[in-house]
């Protein structure tokens, strides 16, 4: 194969790659837009929370790494239940403006938050997983990881969407919530559940992200706002599309970054989420 | 079974039942009947605890349902139908009936159950995998009562099921009541068509503005003055 082949084909499969973690970036956030119709501006920030939940728990208090993992999907799920609870539910009737308004204040909060307890060095693990060598191509074995575990945890949502009363239950609550409780169902413990989900799904994104990158308090800038623009392009609140959307964004990004120099990719990316926004505004799935 | 006694509920400032008594009793089909507005869908939706009763005594099987929250209810074996079916649109069939099986005693039999609705209901079986919001009018009916019956309810609570629908499917809701109360449900009917309700039901209460006007059986009903004057146009 001539070697400008094989550069793309890995650049391909690398897009692909980061397709699986963009998708799982944007599923927690799609799903508790969905369920409970609030957006979640803080949610990269609470994956940093879960990044230095990793960091702390194995390189400072010497946890195994899996049991680290374990102990940021809890504490990130748990934050997901408060966040709800105290933050989401008393403006749940509120003016959608004034929802993004408090979620964003949570993350102005926990940035600040993380920068007082954690100071602003860069942290790392320090796990160095290999390079993953195919023929003539070279692939980060922590991205392949990634996005393996990236789709286990999708696939493991969609089952228990799909199959479980409660996941059922959670796919019912947007289309008609007044009913709800003629099933037997309290809507309150759904959005709970749900948040907590969400926040499980951030916890594992923070997992898979710690392994890739530096911790420090901003970093949730440097994933949030794609994070964003993958659920919007998908259709908020659209599952489905949101998957579709990571990947196409991810090859945006990542064969983009092949042909010209790598920052162009994001320029391209962001071009196309422009031109699409002009074409459907409601993103590719969306509704209405 | 159930029994309400001096019950006045309302929404806000404006009050839509006022001390209102009526019994249920084990097996019975019974009609509460009146114009619109009357209070018919508020009355049922006070027995869901949907809204509360501001007075009055609600008892099911001699429990008080007084301090009990709506989404408890069904565990008295209280099934509602609500107005206008209120399926969820983009849920298939199957998924809607499994949201009726959602309380924790009825998750275990939820599949002899769906099998006892769809044997009742075989169109249920056909469409299983569509979207309920895109059944016909008539099949919404059925898909609610199905989903109301997967809780395995004592009691099932109906509102207006022949609201809506084509005259011919009218008649075949009926049947299904019917044929519901021949299998020994406990059947509370909440309906504007008169003569058709009080075929299938074996007593009825007048409900007018809020209050209840005249009881008995459906045939004192069907020969009383009033309902005869205002309802049947004889």
């Amino acid at each position: 194969m001539p070697i400008f082949d094989i550069f793309l084909l890995e650049a391909i499969i690398n897009g692909l790659l980061l397709g699986g973690i963009l998708a799982l970036l944007a599923l927690g956030l799609n799903l508790i837009f969905g369920v409970i119709d609030v957006v979640w501006i803080c949610y990269a920030e609470m994956i940093m929370i879960g990044m230095y939940t990793v960091y702390y728990t194995h390189n400072v208090y010497g946890w195994p790494l899996w049991l680290a993992f374990i102990a940021a999907v809890a504490l990130v799920a748990v934050m997901g239940v408060i966040l709800h609870q105290f933050v989401i539910r008393p403006v749940l009737a509120a003016e959608p403006i004034n929802q993004l308004l408090v979620t964003g204040g949570v993350l102005f909060f926990l940035q600040a938050a993380a920068t007082l307890a954690f100071g602003v060095e860069f942290r790392n693990i320090g796990v160095q997983l290999p390079q993953l060598q195919l023929g003539e191509m070279y692939f980060s074995f922590s991205r392949l990881v990634a996005f393996l575990v990236a789709l286990a945890g999708m696939i493991g949502v969609y089952l228990f969407l799909k199959k479980t009363f409660l996941g059922t239950a959670i796919r019912a609550i947007s289309q008609d919530r007044a009913i709800m409780p003629l099933m037997g169902v309290n809507p309150n413990r759904i959005f709970l559940t749900t948040s907590a989900l969400g926040g499980g799904l951030a916890g594992l994104a923070a997992c898979l992200l710690v392994l890739q990158y530096d911790i420090h308090p901003a970093i949730g800038l440097s994933f949030g706002p794609i994070t964003f623009m993958v659920c919007v392009l998908g259709g908020l609140g659209n599952m489905v599309g949101g998957f579709i959307a990571a990947f196409i964004f991810a090859q945006f990004i990542s064969v983009g970054g092949f042909f010209l120099h790598s920052e162009w990719g994001y320029v391209l990316a962001f071009l196309f989420f422009i031109g699409v926004m002009f074409w459907r505004p409601q993103g590719i799935l969306g509704g209405k | 079974m159930l029994s309400l006694a001096g019950v006045s509920a309302g929404y806000g400032t404006f009050q839509a039942l006022f001390d209102v008594s009526l019994e249920v009793k084990a097996g019975e089909t019974v009609a509460v009947i009146g114009p619109n507005g009357a209070g018919k869908t508020t009355l049922l939706r006070v027995i869901s605890k949907l809204i509360d009763a501001a007075k009055g005594e609600l008892l099911m099987e001699g429990r008080s349902l007084g301090q009990v929250p709506s989404h408890e209810v069904i565990d008295y074996g209280i099934a509602h139908v609500p107005e206008n079916r209120r399926l969820f649109p983009k849920l298939s069939v199957e998924d809607n009936l499994k949201m009726g099986a959602f309380p924790a005693a009825a998750r275990a039999h939820f599949r002899e159950r769906i099998e006892r609705v769809y044997a009742l209901f075989p169109r249920m079986r056909e469409r299983r995998k569509q979207a309920a919001g895109t059944l016909s009018g008539g099949e919404q009916q059925m898909c609610a009562i199905g989903r109301a019956l997967m809780s395995g309810p004592k009691l099932l609570l109906l509102d207006e099921p022949s609201a809506g629908l084509a005259p011919v499917v009218v008649q075949s809701i009926f049947e299904v009541v019917r044929r519901m109360s021949a299998e020994g449900y406990t059947v509370l009917i909440v309906e504007q068509n008169i003569r058709q309700v009080l075929k299938v039901a074996k007593r009825g209460y007048l409900l007018e503005t809020g209050r209840i006007k005249l009881s008995g059986t459906s045939a004192e009903l069907l020969e009383s003055d009033e309902i005869k004057k205002a309802y049947l146009g004889l």
